[in-house]
């Protein structure tokens, strides 16, 4: 099933285009990876999808519902997640009431506290966490910062995860711990669309890599066929 | 016997502000008339503090609007107090400083950080000089009488308001609405994101302690007796507030309240003997709280 739908999704920022007539699709079950060189627009492309930014053109759909121009609060009530390039965490709450926050707000059906504090505990577990609840969320490593701030996002009960450079500034051995964790979300059956630079662990986890530069795609398949992909190359290694 | 222990560690605290109450609520009988006036005017400052600090503290979106709520109330409680029984003109000045603050909120909330601070400055300003205007060209009249009020009636109006501010910042403390508050004050790009409705929250909160300045005002212009746009809409009404919960820090529920009715009394004070330097105590305090005490008053009692 297409979960998520692009079209023609374009943003200008002033004169200068970020994002150029993009389209792409998201199917469900997949680890979707996009990569491409610094600037290229691809977290510019995750504020369009979770409507941090709207879009100066296109659109963007879920589960075939419209989703353009909706407010990032609506859209991750219809189960889009994401997390960010500089973690964004609640830095002097705990980390339970991170994972809690997002537990309470982030579903579209009401959910009491107790049921969401259940959640909480659980996704903690899932995340590795459990041991650093009652932690201010700004004293934990940077690699269970990242940790914390997807449980956060799973807390909302999302169909789509997006992750944006989850594994910058981890180590190989975290970057190994990370990747396993995206495996694991996976088979719970939450579909990933993720941004990396790294390149070891997006050529062994993901289905299909999409490929940005200056705002346009320029190419898109399997691993294989992205990594020996002329454009892809040269984009990269600059000949 | 640790039930003993656990229930009285958790009931002490509750029932020491209960007796602090009673004691409170029985000051008009035994207490001199002075004592009443003094205690009534630092009520004033503990509501506009502690309800400043309801929607200002944990957004840490520092509001300069407080004059305008606060003088919303006051001129209500003029243009009102001879048609309405006391209670109705205050329960519309807090509603009349609700919806304007639901208004401004819903406009200006999408402003951050020193652009916030000043807007809001700038709408208590606009108001004050639009009522001057207003007054002036159509009314006729720059100056009103309010209907006197027993001082005793007031000093229990604001007992009350006092406690129902009270009771509303900390059941809003301990609720997900709290948490939520707090999370947008440290990130709000990942709160928004992760479902909260910052719009409305930040719009309800700051209409919500608007109110209490509102209810406020229209009580204390009953003691002035005398009001014009430059007594209730005077910037100092914004700058107390935020000047009181930065010393008494913004962290815990007392702080507010502490830092409010230590310098309101401290005011007191100066006022008759240093009635031309005393604002400047007041604004040497704020430095050097800022410098050397960030977290006001709650962060020396952590400390230690």
């Amino acid at each position: 099933m297409r979960l998520l739908e692009g079209r023609g999704v374009t943003k200008y920022f002033g004169g200068l285009s970020a994002v150029f007539d993009v389209d792409f699709d998201i199917n469900e079950g997949e680890i979707v990876g996009l990569i491409g060189p610094n600037g290229a627009g691809k977290t510019t492309l995750f504020n369009l999808i979770s409507g941090a930014h709207p879009l100066t053109s296109g659109t963007t759909r879920f589960k075939g519902e419209n989703i353009t121009g909706l407010r990032p609060n609506q859209i991750c009530k219809r189960g889009i997640a994401r997390t960010f390039q500089l973690v964004k965490l609640f830095g002097n709450m705990t980390v339970l009431e991170n994972v809690y926050l997002g537990s309470l707000f982030g579903v579209s059906r009401k959910i009491n506290g107790s049921d969401a504090m259940r959640l909480s505990l659980e996704l903690l577990e899932f995340v590795g966490l459990s041991a650093v609840g009652a932690i201010p969320a700004k004293e934990l490593t940077l690699a269970n910062q990242k940790r914390l701030e997807v449980a956060r996002g799973l807390a909302t009960r999302p169909e789509l995860l997006l992750l944006d450079e989850m594994m910058a500034g981890l180590n190989p051995a975290e970057v190994a711990q990370a990747m396993e964790l995206v495996t694991r979300i996976r088979d719970k059956g939450i579909t990933i669309f993720m941004i990396e630079h790294v390149m070891k662990a997006i050529m062994s986890v993901c289905n299909r890599i999409m490929v940005l530069d200056h705002g346009v795609k320029i190419a898109e398949g399997t691993p294989n066929e992205v990594a020996t992909n002329r454009k892809v190359v040269e984009v990269y290694l600059g000949e | 016997m640790d039930g003993v222990r656990v229930l009285s560690k958790r009931f002490f605290p509750l029932g020491l502000l209960c007796l602090f109450l009673l004691l409170l609520a029985t000051m008009p009988l035994y207490a001199q008339p002075y004592l009443v006036i003094l205690l009534t005017t630092v009520f004033m400052y503990v509501v506009l503090t502690l309800s400043w600090a309801i929607f200002s503290g944990p957004t840490r979106y520092i509001s300069l609007a407080s004059a305008a709520f606060f003088g919303v109330g006051v001129y209500l409680s003029a243009i009102l107090g001879q048609a309405l029984p006391l209670p109705l003109v205050i329960a519309f000045g807090g509603l009349v400083s609700f919806i304007l603050a639901l208004f401004i909120g819903l406009l200006t909330l999408r402003l951050r950080g020193m652009y916030f601070i000043i807007f809001t400055f700038g709408v208590s300003e606009l108001i004050r000089h639009f009522m001057l205007w207003w007054e002036t060209n159509f009314t006729g009249t720059v100056g009103r009488f309010v209907v006197a009020v027993d001082q005793t009636a007031v000093y229990y109006v604001m007992l009350v308001i006092f406690v129902m501010t009270l009771l509303t910042a900390h059941l809003m403390r301990r609720s997900k609405f709290g948490l939520a508050l707090r999370s947008i004050g440290e990130q709000e790009e990942a709160a928004l994101h992760i479902g909260i409705n910052v719009t409305h929250l930040k719009a309800i909160t700051f209409a919500i302690s608007a109110f209490f300045m509102g209810a406020a005002g229209a009580i204390m212009a009953t003691r002035w007796t005398y009001i014009d746009p430059s007594i209730a809409f005077n910037p100092l009404s914004s700058f107390m507030p935020v000047l009181m919960a930065i010393f008494g820090g913004t962290g815990r529920l007392y702080g507010p309240i502490l830092g409010a009715a230590i310098l309101a009394f401290l005011e007191e004070v100066l006022i008759t003997k240093f009635t031309y330097y005393y604002m400047l105590l007041f604004g040497i305090i704020l430095i050097v709280v800022i410098l050397f005490l960030p977290n006001g008053l709650v962060g020396l009692f952590k400390r230690r």
